[in-house]
């Protein structure tokens, strides 16, 4: 093989296999900083001996041997052997003797279930709720979607170094506060999947809706999240919510085509050309609605809004939609998860079902919500629904008011396109 | 990205042989790997091409050719959709794949949106919406 030839496909290992590498290596060192440099050094070993011996029929559990025994040099050198990794030290010599002798066995082992579980402890510790949003956000980017710093950098518009000072603060906030590399336990098992969901939801709107900069969409960042919904889905399988939430964002991310028009300016849901919606991704979702549905009635938050979703999906053009439906689903979901955002789709909702006035009613009396002020969806939702009872002039003023608000640049010409629609009546 | 990983067919694949207790227990785990690292989006085996059918258009012409084909090697047997970074790990996945005995496996990218560039038009789309519409009506 050619020297890039090998090079990518290193690379390509590390992000099959980087994930699941300091995993193991966190349980076994109790450390996930430390974990995440051996394994960068195995890495390295790699780079140095795959060009000539190529790429071994089992990279993970060579590079899982090779960061082992970095960690015993580690150990040996820094004469920290007290009783602790005494023991530490005598479990990575029993692997490493395993590994020689029976390399197949312990390779079997490698690709059972303790994998999964060590990836699942994994990201309740980069989700962990002593770190703060955004630190959990990176963290869990970095080690279970495998970006680079430099791709979380450009995902989220902030410097490199910012995104590399978070991961450093993360990790050490993890160390002094003991979080230890363990499920929760059942008392907390729901409050902290709540966070690991809500990590990977922030992850895939920040994709879906850019709320800052240039592009409407960032396509790439909603795989990311899906693709660690997905991973979840399989380690959790009896967790509701976990397939409420994966069948939101395939639901979703069926629209992602439909949602941008040819310039890249932004189409929403009623205007977009249906036949451009994904059906693969559709189905997925509808599934695993219905595997939510089967785990858990009445469905939580991440599945009422999948079951919402669900709505849209079905109807085969925007007049079809069951906007009585949608509106139950909302009540259902403002009784608990109660929000001034909920409270406004489900005005919309209202507004679709029962006619505009009714909409509006409901917008006026969040209009003192101090929660929504400076929320540029409020003026475009009551924009919208004067709009549709002929206020034109007071719409107007509504669409400028969004259009001043909104920070990103496509839905602001969206909204100014609604400004010049309203003179030209 | 997205690829289409397509298995050939052989000549068990076409005689309907099917795959032992073993074969179909390792193809069991690797779907699972696919599945637990989030990669898998899709995944069928076919039916021999015994029960397959070709259409052939020319002009205003269709003629139906029923199965089995000839030419075995350019014959499907199965078929995955996987969602990648890159081509690059596609392949990586694919070593991995349960396969033997000469079996080639062929991954092709798929088209996203972009791909097509302007070749959606305002008129084109007009197009598809009068498709529609009349699908609609049909199906009340």
């Amino acid at each position: 093989m050619s020297e890039i030839a090998t090079r990518a496909a290193i690379e390509a290992v590390w992000r099959i296999e980087s994930t699941k590498l300091i995993a193991g290596l966190t349980r076994l060192v109790g450390d996930l900083g430390m974990a995440e440099d051996l394994a960068q050094d195995a890495m390295v070993v790699a780079m140095e001996k795959w060009p000539e011996s190529g790429v071994p029929d089992n990279p993970g559990a060579w590079l899982m041997a090779a960061a082992k025994r970095r960690a015993l040099d580690h150990f040996r050198r820094s004469r920290m052997l007290d009783r602790k990794h005494e023991d530490l030290a005598r479990r990575l010599e029993d692997d490493q003797r395993s590994l020689e002798a029976r390399p197949d066995v312990v390779l079997d082992a490698g690709l059972d279930d303790p994998v999964g579980d060590d990836v699942l402890r994994l990201v309740f510790m980069t989700c962990h709720p002593v770190l703060a949003l955004e630190a959990r956000v990176a963290l869990t980017l970095r080690l279970l979607g495998n970006l680079t710093t430099e791709e979380i950098a450009r995902a989220f518009l902030v410097p490199v170094p910012t995104i590399q000072q978070r991961i450093v603060r993360a990790k050490r906030t993890l160390k002094e506060s003991k979080v230890p590399f363990e499920m929760p336990p059942p008392s907390q098992l729901g409050e902290r999947l709540e966070s690991v969901l809500g990590v990977i939801y922030l992850i895939f709107n920040e994709g879906y809706s850019a709320t800052a900069g240039e592009d409407w969409v960032r396509p790439e960042l909603c795989e990311d999240a899906l693709r660690l919904g997905r991973i979840l889905a399989s380690l959790a399988p009896d967790e509701s919510e976990v397939h409420g939430l994966v069948a939101l964002m395939e639901l979703q991310a069926s629209r992602l085509r439909a949602r941008r028009g040819p310039a890249g300016e932004p189409i929403l849901l009623m205007d977009q050309d249906r036949s451009r919606w994904d059906r693969l991704l559709l189905q997925r979702g509808l599934d695993a609605l219905e595997r939510a549905e089967s785990l858990r009635r009445p469905l939580g938050p991440y599945g009422i809004q999948a079951a919402i979703a669900a709505c849209h999906a079905r109807a085969g053009a925007p007049e079809e939609t069951d906007w009585r439906a949608i509106v139950a689903l909302y009540d259902a979901l403002a009784q608990i998860a109660p929000s001034p955002v909920v409270e406004l789709n489900r005005a919309v909702a209202i507004g679709m079902a029962f006619g505009p006035e009714a909409g509006l009613e409901l917008v006026d009396e969040l209009a003192a919500e101090p929660a929504l002020r400076g929320y540029h969806w409020l003026p475009s939702v009551r924009g919208d629904l004067l709009a549709k009872l002929g206020r034109t002039d007071e719409a107007r003023a509504e669409f400028e008011r969004a259009a001043f608000l909104t920070r990103n640049l496509r839905e602001r010409e969206l909204l100014l396109g609604r400004v010049r629609a309203t003179q030209d009546r | 990205m997205r690829v289409m990983v397509i298995v050939k067919a052989n000549e068990d694949s076409e005689r309907g042989v099917l795959p032992s207790q073993e074969e179909l227990a390792q193809m069991g785990r690797y779907n699972e790997e696919l599945v637990k690292a989030g990669v898998m989006l899709a995944g069928e085996g076919l039916a021999s091409s015994s029960e397959g059918k070709r259409v052939r258009f020319d002009g205003k012409n269709r003629a139906i050719i029923d199965g089995p084909f000839a030419e075995t090697k350019e014959l499907i047997a199965g078929f995955w959709l996987w969602q990648v970074k890159s081509m690059d790990e596609a392949v990586e996945w694919l070593k991995r794949a349960p396969f033997d005995g000469g079996t080639e496996v062929e991954l092709r990218r798929v088209f996203e949106t972009e791909d097509f560039g302007d070749e959606l038009t305002p008129e084109l789309r007009a197009q598809e919406d009068r498709l529609r519409a009349e699908v609609a009506s049909r199906t009340k």
